[in-house]
């Protein structure tokens, strides 16, 4: 069970799985544009020098060094932050990458507003949207430790191009140490009957403080951790919001083209349904502390809980 | 032995430049003046210097060929075939729904002897600097070849490439770079110049040699010159033409994708057959 004051690291939880899994299979080499101290790719570096290789700051020449390694039968997991990994090495991976099915794992660290202070130009709003319209590509966002650590085991386990979008928060601990990652099936977070809302990453916890307040309200609420943007598990998705009847997405992403896009193209062309995409408005981020961002951009659980009670107003 | 080698090469690529200008004729399309450009540089590696074998292409131990400049494809195309690696009948398939001659080079279309997807410019030279990465760490003794345009040295990527190969002292690497002095819309030197190719590959630490693109005997001797490279990757810059091989295509930029016409076509088939 969730417990939203227990906090850590999903970058340390990355890092350190890695590490592990490296053990085990001498295929898995590790990518950096010499940040590798944020993207916690060190603790490999320290393990397996002969298996890192900082590039320098140069993301284009890294990911396609990574495509040609997986030529080779290497496992390459290409670590950056997400604004210059999927930015700048969009056309990288979409012509070199992913055109092949390349074993490329790119793990992007950052992600989001979670650069705070550093503002706009380290900020990713828009990989989300960028990286799932690239085919062949999988795009997961894991939503705690357990789950990332299961992430990087089945980005191991599966042949092709995969795309991690971490966050630099530390996540409230959502599932136990056990948990194992099904990209086949979405985790039902909270249970709820009038309205579900969809959320990925660090908005979970925004997403279940808003579900408890409604619930007091007298709305009970679903909250589903959409831990795959790509494949998009249609059907799993179209079944609740038969159920619930009212929709509500909330991601750290631009409203266009992330995972409200991604749940209303399903069900607008299957099962429409009252909507709200609830993200950043189309707007550059800026430098801030993390938490007056979210404020700043209605990242909050009273967006989610108004926006649920103005959907609910046509029941 | 030596000459007889020559020769045979200079028979070949007469052979290959025919394909490749009716290859692009027929299709009304492709890169033919960059392709006649290069075809001696990618007939002296797969018929002379590199380590590969038609009737295993995916052998883990070959020598690895990266067509950075992925427009010249019809010129590749046309070599692969004449090596063996599928009936010369496939290259009239070029460009064509279906086809695994992609008008830029694709790998899961699974051309044989096709090693990685290229035409996106600069991204090339960087997968080279992968697979030949992967093959120090897999203590493999292939080499990987590389042909670059020189225009495509404009693109940033490039140097990143060329940096980090330098870095990681990629003896196993050769870079060519099909010197032809023109690029899409005009020569070189008027749209973007490189400044001298040689003293800046140098300068990051590259092995260097310079040379005529079109003559075998320095092709050859360039090869062997990069083979002796100890803890550096060689650049070789061949001087070229574009279009070579037929004159009134030569170094002139309207025919770098204006289709020939039929007049043209066969006009340049008399030259290549040494009848005009």
């Amino acid at each position: 069970m969730y417990d939203l004051n227990n906090c850590n690291n999903n970058r340390d939880a990355f890092g350190n799985k890695l590490c592990e899994l490296g053990k085990l299979n001498e295929e898995i080499v590790v990518l950096d544009a010499d940040l590798c101290s944020s993207t916690k790719t060190d603790i490999f570096r320290d393990k397996f020098p002969d298996r890192f290789i900082n590039v320098g700051i140069a993301e284009q020449n890294m990911l396609d060094i990574a495509a040609g390694m997986s030529l080779c039968g290497k496992i390459p997991f290409v670590t950056t932050f997400s604004i210059f990994g999927c930015g700048r090495g969009w056309e990288q991976i979409r012509n070199t990458i992913a055109l092949d099915k390349l074993n490329v794992k790119m793990v992007m660290t950052h992600s989001g507003l979670s650069l705070g202070g550093d503002g706009v130009t380290h900020q990713s709003l828009e990989d989300i949207a960028i990286m799932r319209a690239i085919p062949n590509m999988h795009v997961i966002i894991p939503a705690d430790p357990a789950e990332t650590r299961s992430v990087i085991e089945f980005a191991v386990d599966y042949n092709g191009p995969v795309y991690v979008r971490l966050s630099r928060r530390k996540s409230p601990k959502i599932f136990d140490d056990d948990y194992k990652y099904n990209p086949k099936e979405y985790p039902i977070l909270k249970d709820g009957t009038d309205i579900s809302i969809f959320t990925t990453g660090n908005m979970i916890r925004k997403a279940l403080i808003a579900a408890k307040k409604l619930e007091n309200e007298g709305i009970s609420a679903k909250v589903i951790n959409v831990h795959t943007i790509k494949p998009l598990n249609k059907e799993q998705i179209i079944d609740i919001a038969k159920e619930t009847g009212h929709v509500i997405s909330l991601e750290e992403h631009n409203v266009i083209g992330g995972l409200g896009s991604a749940i209303a193209e399903v069900l607008i062309q299957n099962y429409p349904v009252p909507m709200k995409i609830l993200g950043v408005n189309d707007m550059y981020g800026t430098s801030g502390k993390v938490d007056e961002l979210f404020v700043h951009f209605n990242l909050t659980s009273e967006t989610v809980i108004e926006s649920a009670n103005e959907l609910l107003k046509f029941r | 032995m030596v000459e007889n080698n020559i020769k045979f090469l200079n028979n070949t690529s007469k052979s290959i430049r025919k394909k490749v200008i009716e290859m692009t004729a027929y299709v009304g399309g492709g890169h033919y003046s960059s392709s006649l450009c290069c075809v001696d540089i990618l007939i002296s590696l797969y018929f002379n210097e590199m380590n590969v074998d038609p009737s295993n292409p995916s052998d883990p131990d070959r020598d690895r060929f990266i067509l950075s400049k992925g427009h010249a494809a019809p010129g590749l195309y046309a070599t692969l075939a004449e090596k063996g690696y599928f009936h010369s009948d496939e290259l009239l398939t070029l460009r064509q729904l279906n086809s695994r001659l992609q008008g830029h080079p694709v790998k899961s279309y699974n051309l044989p002897g096709l090693d990685s997807s290229s035409g996106s410019l600069g991204q090339g030279i960087s997968v080279a600097v992968g697979i030949a990465l992967a093959g120090k760490m897999n203590n493999k003794k292939y080499r990987v070849f590389v042909l670059l345009g020189d225009g495509e040295c404009q693109e940033g990527q490039v140097w990143e490439a060329a940096m980090s190969a330098a870095h990681y002292e990629l003896d196993n690497l050769v870079v060519i770079i099909d010197n032809n002095k023109l690029q899409s819309t005009g020569s070189i030197d008027d749209i973007m110049s490189l400044g001298d190719i040689s003293s800046c590959w140098k300068s990051l630490g590259w092995n260097i040699i310079e040379i005529n693109g079109h003559n075998f005997d320095e092709l050859l001797n360039a090869y062997k010159f990069a083979n002796e490279s100890k803890n550096k990757p060689t650049l070789i810059v061949a001087n070229t033409v574009k279009g070579c091989g037929i004159p009134f295509i030569e170094d002139k930029i309207e025919y770098h994708t204006k289709p020939l016409t039929e007049e043209e076509l066969q006009e340049g088939i008399l030259y290549l057959e040494g009848r005009y």
